[in-house]
C-alpha cells in the first residue's frame, strides 16, 4: 500500500501531464497564430479549433496549482516564491492570452487583430516558455536554504535546466498544436499542419527528451528507464503516422510521448519533490513537505470522484464539438455599430 | 516601502481589481441564466434577445475575472510563503476542492453554452449555463470557506506551531462563512440588478431621443419601431423587462445583504471586536452608533473624533440585537489584546525588519470606518434609486432628461463600490493579523498570525516592485480596454449580440435568431477526411462567440 504523499505525487504528475496534453495544444495553436496564419480566415480557423476547450484546458493548470498547495504547501511554498520573477511572467503571458482569445474579434479592424494575435502569439510562447522552466528546476533542484527560500537573489533559478524545460515545452507545444490543427481543420491550415508536423515532429520533441534524460541521469532508476523507451517508440510511431496522413493516430501518439516523458522525469524525481542544490539534507520531499494525512485523505475522497468526473465531461466537449473547422464555416466578420 | 508593504499592495490592488469583474459574473450569470430558462419555457423572442445581449456581456466581463483569478491562486505561494507553509494544511483544501469541484465546471460548461447555440438541444445548452453558473457560486463558497477561515478558524488544531486540520465539515460549515455566503451573494445580485437597471434605461432613454417611443398625454407610451435598426416592439419589451427585472433584483438583494450583513456584525462583535470598535471609529465604550463623525477618524486620541449624528443603541443592536450592551471601544480592546497576544512582534528572524518592534492592533480607521459607511451607502442608494426607477416607469418609459439617464448609467457604479468598500473594510479591519484570533469563547483562540510574518522571506523588495508595476499597469490597459468594450457593445444594443437582427429586418432565409446554425461546418455525420456533401455555409455560432 502506497503512502497518501506518494500517491498525491502520483496524482500531482497526473494533473501537470494532463495540463500539459490539453493546454499543450492550444498554447501551440496561440504562438501558431503568427506563425501559421497567413490570412484572417485562417487564423479564426486555429482560433475556433481551441474557442470551446481552451478555457477548460487551462484550468487543469490552476487545479494543479492548488492541489500542490493542499496536498505539499511547503513545495507550493518554496517553488513559487523562488520562481517569482518568472511567475509573475507567466501570469501576464496567461492574461493576454486569456484576454486576446476573447477581445481580438471585438472590433472588426484589422490592426486591432492583429495587436491581440501578437499578445497572444507571445503571451502563449512566454506562459509555455515559463511552466516549462518551472517544472524542470522543481525537477533539478533549486537553491534553497533550510526553510525553503531562495538563496541568491532575484535570478538565481537562472540556470541551463530552466531554459532547456522553456524550450522543450515550447518545442512540444508547437509540434502538439501542429498535430491538433491537422486534426481538427479542413483545407489550408490542415495541409500546412500536416506538412509541419512530418517537417518539426523529430526536432520538436529533442528539449523535453533531453530534459527526461537528465533528470533520469541525475537520480532515476532502471526502472525509469522503460517509459524513456516508450517515449521514444511513440515519436517514431507519431511521425510514421503523420508521414501516412494517418493524423488522429499522429495526436495520440505525440500524447503517449509526453506522457511516458513526464512519467519518466516525475518517476526518476521520487522521493524528492523540490531538492535543494545547496544541500541535499534540506531536500522538499514527498514525506517532509506533504500536508497531514487527515487532509490528505479528505482531498483524496473528493479527488476519488471528482477528478474521473471532470474527465468524463471534458471529453464529452470534446466529442461535441468533434467537427472539423474549414475556412467556410467562418462567418464574416461583423461591425458593431452604435444604435 | 518595504517588501511586506509592498506586498500587501499587490494584494489588495489584485484583489480588489479582481473583484469588480467577479460579483458581476456570479450576478449577471444568475441572470442569464434565469433569461434563457425563461426563453425556453416560453419560446418569447424577447427573452432570446434578452439572453443573447446580457449574456455576450457577461462574456465581456468573465475572460477579466478569469485572467485575474489566475493571480490570485498563484500569488499566496509567490508572495506569501510563510502564510502558505503555515495555514498550508488547512487553506489550501477549500482552494483545491474549488478548482475540482466548481473551476472545472465553470470553464467546461461556459465554454460549451458559448459555442454550444444549436448544436446541442435547447434543453441541455440551458443545463450547460445554469452548471457553469452555479459553479461559479460555488466557487464564492469555497473561496468565503478560506477566507472565512482567516477571519475565524476552526476544524483545526496546533501542532509543531502550525495549524492542522482535523474537521473539514468545521471549516466548511463555519458560522463566518455561512452568513459571509448569502452576503455575497446577493451583494453580487445588486451589481447585476444595477448593471441591468443602467443599461436597460440608457436604451430605452435612447429609444425616446430617437422619436421611435413616444409618449402620450396620459404619460402611457407609444411604442415605435425601426425594425431595419433592430429596434423594433420586442426591442422595447428587452429594455423594460430588463430595467423592471434589474430594479428588483437591486432591491431584493439589497434587502438579502442588509439581513445578512446584520447578522454579520453580531458575529464580529464576538469574534473580532477590534473590527467592530474601527468600524465605529468608537475609542471608548457605548451604544451609539455614528452616521457621521467628524474630525481625524484615524486617530487613536479619541479627543480628534467627535460624532456629530449619533443613533443612541443602534451600534448595541447592531451588535447583539439589544440596544444596551455595551460595544468596546478600542481604548478598552487594545490593552486586551496586548495581554492576549504580546506588545511587540517576536524577535524572530522569520518577521524581517518587523521583528522586536511593537505592535498596533488598531486597524487604519479611517478606511474601516469609512470602508463600512461607503458598503452600506452605496447599497443603499442603489436600492432606493432602483424603487425610484420602477416607480418612474409605471407607465412604460423612462422620462426624456440626459441627467437622469446619465445618472442612472453612472449607478451602476454604486453596488460595484459597495462591494469593494466591504471587502476592503474587512479584510483591512483583520489588521495585524492575516488569520485573525479570536478572543471570546468561540473559535481556537492560539490560531493566528500577525501580517508582518506572512510574507514571502526570499523575495526581495526589488522583485514585489517589478510584479506590482506590472501588474498595476497592465490591470488599468486591460481594465480600459474591457470598459471601452462593454461601452461599444451596450450602444450597439441587441444586434451587437444578435447581428441577424439587422439583416433584412429581422430574418433571412433559414437563421431564426441564430438558432439553427448547422451544426458544424460540414454538415452533420461527417466529421471523418471524406469531407461533406452539403454546400457549406458559415456557423453563426462563430459569430456570436469569437
Amino acid at each position: 500500500m502506497i503512502s497518501l504523499p506518494t500517491l498525491w505525487f502520483i496524482v500531482l504528475a497526473f494533473l501537470w501531464t494532463g495540463y500539459l496534453f490539453l493546454e499543450g495544444f492550444d498554447l501551440g495553436v496561440g504562438m501558431l497564430m503568427k506563425l501559421m496564419g497567413r490570412s484572417e480566415k485562417d487564423r479564426r480557423v486555429m482560433l475556433n479549433t481551441i474557442g470551446p476547450v481552451w478555457d477548460g484546458n487551462e484550468v487543469w493548470l490552476i487545479t494543479a496549482g492548488a492541489m500542490t498547495f493542499a496536498t505539499f504547501p511547503l513545495w507550493y511554498a518554496a517553488l513559487f516564491s523562488a520562481l517569482y520573477v518568472p511567475l509573475v511572467l507567466v501570469l501576464l503571458g496567461l492574461i493576454f492570452r486569456a484576454v486576446s482569445i476573447e477581445y481580438r474579434g471585438k472590433h472588426n479592424d484589422d490592426r486591432w487583430r492583429s495587436r491581440w494575435d501578437w499578445a497572444m502569439a507571445l503571451g502563449s510562447f512566454v506562459s509555455a516558455f515559463g511552466v516549462g522552466a518551472a517544472l524542470a528546476l522543481t525537477t533539478t533542484g533549486l537553491p534553497l536554504n533550510e526553510n525553503g527560500d531562495r538563496v541568491g537573489g532575484a535570478f538565481a533559478w537562472l540556470n541551463g535546466y530552466a531554459v532547456l524545460g522553456g524550450f522543450a515545452v515550447v518545442a512540444f507545444c508547437l509540434v502538439h498544436a501542429c498535430a491538433f490543427l491537422a486534426l481538427k481543420s479542413r483545407g489550408d491550415i490542415e495541409m500546412r499542419a500536416r506538412r509541419a508536423v512530418v517537417r518539426w515532429l523529430p526536432l520538436g520533441v529533442v528539449p523535453m527528451a533531453a530534459w527526461a534524460i537528465v533528470v533520469q541521469q541525475q537520480n532515476g532508476k532502471a526502472l525509469t528507464l522503460i517509459p524513456l523507451v516508450i517515449a521514444v517508440v511513440a515519436v517514431v510511431l507519431a511521425w510514421v503516422s503523420a508521414r501516412r496522413g494517418r493524423e488522429g493516430w499522429s495526436f495520440i501518439w505525440i500524447g503517449a510521448f509526453l506522457v511516458a516523458g513526464v512519467f519518466t522525469i516525475f518517476a526518476s524525481l521520487y522521493p524528492n519533490v523540490l531538492p535543494s542544490t545547496l544541500d541535499p539534507a534540506w531536500n522538499l520531499t514527498v514525506n517532509n513537505a506533504s500536508s497531514s494525512d487527515y487532509t490528505l485523505t479528505v482531498i483524496s475522497w473528493v479527488s476519488l470522484f471528482g477528478l474521473p468526473l471532470v474527465v468524463l465531461y471534458q471529453g464529452w466537449t470534446y466529442w461535441v464539438f468533434r467537427k472539423r473547422i474549414s475556412a467556410e464555416s467562418i462567418p464574416a466578420a461583423h461591425s458593431v455599430t452604435a444604435q | 516601502m518595504e517588501a511586506l508593504d509592498i506586498a500587501r499592495w499587490q494584494f489588495g490592488i489584485t484583489t480588489v481589481y479582481h473583484f469588480l469583474m467577479v460579483p458581476l459574473t456570479i450576478g449577471l450569470g444568475l441572470v442569464v441564466a434565469t433569461l434563457q430558462t425563461m426563453w425556453v419555457r416560453t419560446g418569447k423572442d424577447e427573452y432570446l434577445r434578452m439572453t443573447k445581449f446580457w449574456g455576450k456581456l457577461f462574456l465581456i466581463n468573465f475572460i477579466m475575472g478569469i485572467a485575474t483569478g489566475l493571480v490570485q491562486e498563484f500569488q499566496f505561494g509567490m508572495a506569501w510563503s510563510e502564510y502558505s507553509r503555515f495555514v498550508g494544511d488547512v487553506f489550501g483544501a477549500p482552494l483545491a476542492l474549488e478548482s475540482l469541484l466548481a473551476f472545472f465546471t465553470e470553464s467546461v460548461f461556459l465554454g460549451l453554452w458559448i459555442f454550444g447555440w444549436g448544436r446541442l438541444s435547447k434543453k441541455l445548452h440551458l443545463a450547460c449555463l445554469w452548471l457553469a453558473v452555479l459553479a461559479s457560486v460555488l466557487s464564492a463558497y469555497f473561496i468565503l470557506a478560506a477566507n472565512s477561515w482567516m477571519q475565524h478558524p476552526v476544524g483545526v488544531e496546533m501542532v509543531d506551531g502550525r495549524p492542522v486540520l482535523n474537521d473539514i465539515w468545521a471549516v466548511l460549515t463555519n458560522n463566518t462563512l455561512l452568513v459571509a455566503f448569502p452576503h455575497q451573494i446577493t451583494a453580487a445580485l445588486s451589481v447585476a440588478g444595477g448593471f441591468l437597471l443602467g443599461i436597460a434605461w440608457y436604451h430605452l432613454w435612447k429609444r425616446r431621443r430617437d422619436g421611435i417611443d413616444t409618449v402620450n398625454e396620459d404619460g402611457t407610451v407609444n411604442v415605435g419601431e425601426r425594425p431595419e435598426t433592430g429596434r423594433d416592439k420586442t426591442d422595447y419589451s428587452v429594455w423594460i423587462k430588463s430595467l423592471r427585472i434589474g430594479a428588483v433584483v437591486a432591491m431584493v438583494s439589497f434587502a438579502g445583504t442588509a439581513i445578512t450583513g446584520d447578522l454579520q456584525g453580531k458575529l464580529m462583535f464576538e469574534q473580532q471586536p477590534m473590527k467592530m470598535a474601527a468600524a465605529e471609529a468608537a475609542c471608548h465604550d457605548g451604544t451609539s452608533f455614528s452616521i457621521l463623525s467628524v474630525g481625524d477618524v484615524g486617530a487613536k486620541n479619541c479627543d480628534d473624533v467627535k460624532a456629530v449624528i449619533e443613533v443612541p443603541g443602534l451600534l448595541s443592536f447592531l451588535a447583539n440585537n439589544n440596544f444596551d450592551t455595551e460595544v468596546k471601544g478600542v481604548n478598552t480592546l487594545i490593552p486586551e489584546y496586548q495581554e492576549a497576544y504580546g506588545t511587540h512582534i517576536p524577535d524572530d528572524p522569520k518577521y524581517g525588519a518587523q521583528a522586536g518592534t511593537e505592535i498596533d492592533y488598531l486597524p487604519v480607521m479611517s478606511v474601516t470606518y469609512w470602508g463600512f459607511r461607503i458598503m452600506i451607502g452605496f447599497g443603499g442608494i442603489a436600492a432606493a434609486a432602483a424603487a425610484f426607477a420602477l416607480w418612474i416607469t409605471r407607465k412604460g418609459t423612462v422620462p426624456q432628461s440626459k441627467w437622469l439617464m446619465r445618472l442612472a448609467v453612472f449607478g451602476i457604479l454604486a453596488p460595484f463600490g459597495a462591494n469593494s468598500a466591504g471587502w476592503i473594510f474587512t479584510e483591512m479591519g483583520r489588521q495585524p493579523f492575516v488569520v485573525a484570533p479570536n478572543p471570546s469563547f468561540t473559535g481556537i483562540d492560539q490560531v493566528f498570525m500577525f501580517t508582518a510574518a506572512a510574507v514571502s522571506p526570499g523575495v526581495s523588495r526589488a522583485e514585489m516592485i517589478f510584479s506590482l508595476a506590472c501588474f498595476a499597469l497592465v490591470y488599468l490597459a486591460l481594465l480600459v480596454v474591457e470598459v471601452r468594450l462593454l461601452f461599444k457593445f451596450t450602444r450597439g444594443g441587441v444586434p451587437s449580440a444578435m447581428p441577424e437582427l439587422l439583416n433584412s429586418g429581422g430574418h433571412d432565409g433559414g437563421s431564426s435568431g441564430g438558432m439553427d446554425s448547422a451544426g458544424g461546418d460540414d454538415g452533420t455525420g461527417s466529421d471523418g477526411s471524406g469531407g461533406g456533401t452539403r454546400a457549406k455555409q458559415p456557423d453563426d455560432v462563430l459569430g456570436f462567440a469569437y
